[in-house]
């Protein structure tokens, strides 16, 4: 579970996000959409405590997430860019993070998913943008915890491994989870998500299905319809 | 902590900058010896070499390596650990791994050069602790230099300038204001301006333990008037731990508020 309230955070003079209030109980996919600016990395960066929040609760699990770090057990986390130590192999990274987080995990199986075995013990600088993006995947999904955060999960994968990245989310949404995905490809989102959290300018715009969001905005596809909140706001 | 401290560690040792690090040094070490003939002249040559040169790497390397680990320390911020240990394990690894190089380094051609039958060896010693100090401090305060600034050529430029004043323009301004006010008792003043310098401070030890009254200085005479050679040791190398936690405890501080 996830309850967010009043949530505010600004930069120096930016205002970032203005009293953001969101609640997940339910299980399933959300994507958290919005323009560029709006505040999605923010909101996901708020909730694993890398960001802190000048105003607002945060509650992951039952626990309050303020001056805690024990909580973040629960999440699985994708960050947007994948940049690792250079001076070590593929190996021992998935290693040190096991080690770091004290669990084991399926990496196994996720590699040969992403058919990874030829890199493991490559050194990282040498690997592609592509493959980094597919360690950087195993590295999150290779915990089982209730928790999964994807902040653009797509970039730089292929047709393959993108087709096995659904699957896997598919499987790990059939196990009960709370998954939130960031992403700008719209026809994925349209394809995996069950919600859509649309933030505008620093609040939730819009939270609900697809399908509602399309009999409130009267357009048949789902890019238009994206667009179209857009539009409402601009015009 | 252990564990962040133990991958940077590894990671470091692995890279090229470490063993050219540690190159410099031996090679250092074996021509010192080899020019001076000398002990204990190569251990005062080394003593300039290092005082100017520790803190140099010692913030080059921290800065360095805070940006560069950017993204890494951002994956670890997403796991169940907390800030500081992060911060403070990241810091330790580097500083430590600097340190290793710098005794392994200066070590082996002192070692094969016959330093355990000689007199020298605890001025030997003191040259490394003194070293590993110069190293603790000025990597903990690249830390906190890079920790206040999001921006990499700001951050390198602070770092330098601080490298810059603690070790020549300090030694300048200090070297004026005796001059402007030689009228006046200066003892206290002198004493304390050295105190408030790492730098500074390593050389008047240093040089305290070799017990050269020439080159000691006006402030290492008074140093060495004031409390004695042995009790000199003592408060400089006080004032040598309170520059490593000082930083260090502003590290711990700084990280819990920062944004990432």
């Amino acid at each position: 579970m996830i309850r967010i309230e009043q949530l505010h955070k600004q930069f120096g003079k930016n205002k970032v996000l203005k009293g953001i209030d969101l609640e997940i109980t339910n299980k399933g996919v959300f994507a958290i959409l919005g323009p560029n600016g709006s505040g999605k990395t923010t909101l996901i960066k708020a909730l694993l405590g890398m960001v802190i929040p000048n105003k607002g609760q945060l509650v992951v699990g039952n626990e309050n997430i303020k001056k805690n770090w024990k909580y973040r057990d629960q999440i699985d986390y994708l960050p947007q860019i994948a940049n690792f130590p250079a001076n070590l192999t593929v190996k021992e990274l998935i290693a040190m993070i096991k080690d770091l987080r004290n669990r084991t995990g399926e990496d196994k199986r996720l590699i040969s998913m992403f058919q990874l075995e030829p890199f493991l013990s490559k050194k990282l600088s040498n690997l592609s943008g592509g493959t980094k993006q597919k360690v950087n995947l195993v590295l999150t999904l290779m915990f089982d915890s209730p928790i999964i955060i994807l902040d653009e999960p797509t970039s730089g994968l292929d047709p393959i491994a993108l087709i096995r990245l659904k699957e896997i989310i598919a499987e790990e949404k059939a196990k009960g989870k709370i998954i939130l995905i960031t992403s700008h490809i719209m026809s994925f989102v349209e394809e995996m998500a069950d919600e859509i959290v649309f933030l505008l300018e620093g609040k939730v715009y819009f939270k609900g299905s697809i399908e509602v969001l399309k009999i409130q905005t009267d357009e048949s596809n789902f890019e238009h319809a994206i667009a179209n909140l857009l539009r409402q706001e601009y015009a | 902590m252990l564990k962040i401290l133990k991958y940077s560690f590894f990671d470091l040792i692995r890279s090229r900058w470490s063993y050219v690090y540690l190159l410099f040094y031996l090679l250092l070490g074996c021509v010192l010896l080899f020019l001076n003939n000398d002990l204990s002249k190569a251990v005062i040559t080394l003593m300039n070499v290092i005082i100017i040169l520790v803190p140099l790497i010692g913030t080059i390397f921290g800065v360095m390596y805070y940006y560069n680990s950017k993204e890494f320390t951002e994956l670890l911020l997403a796991q169940p650990i907390k800030r500081s240990t992060i911060f403070i394990g990241q810091y330790l690894g580097v500083a430590l791994s600097l340190s290793m190089s710098l005794i392994i380094g200066l070590g082996i051609p002192f070692v094969l050069y016959g330093l355990f039958q000689s007199n020298e060896i605890w001025d030997f010693v003191l040259l490394l602790v003194t070293g590993t100090f110069l190293t603790l401090i000025f990597t903990a305060l690249a830390f906190n230099i890079a920790l206040y600034n999001e921006n990499k050529i700001k951050g390198f430029s602070y770092s330098i300038l601080l490298w810059l004043f603690m070790a020549v323009i300090y030694d300048g301004l200090f070297l004026m204001s005796l001059i402007a006010f030689q009228s006046y008792p200066l003892d206290s003043f002198s004493i304390g301006a050295t105190l408030f310098n790492p730098i500074d401070l390593s050389r008047i030890l240093i040089l305290l333990k070799l017990d050269i009254s020439a080159l000691l200085g006006y402030t290492g005479a008074v140093f060495q008037k004031f409390f004695g050679t042995g009790f000199g040791l003592l408060i400089s190398i006080a004032a040598l731990s309170i520059w490593v936690i000082l930083p260090v405890l502003n590290i711990y501080r700084k990280s819990r508020k920062k944004d990432f």
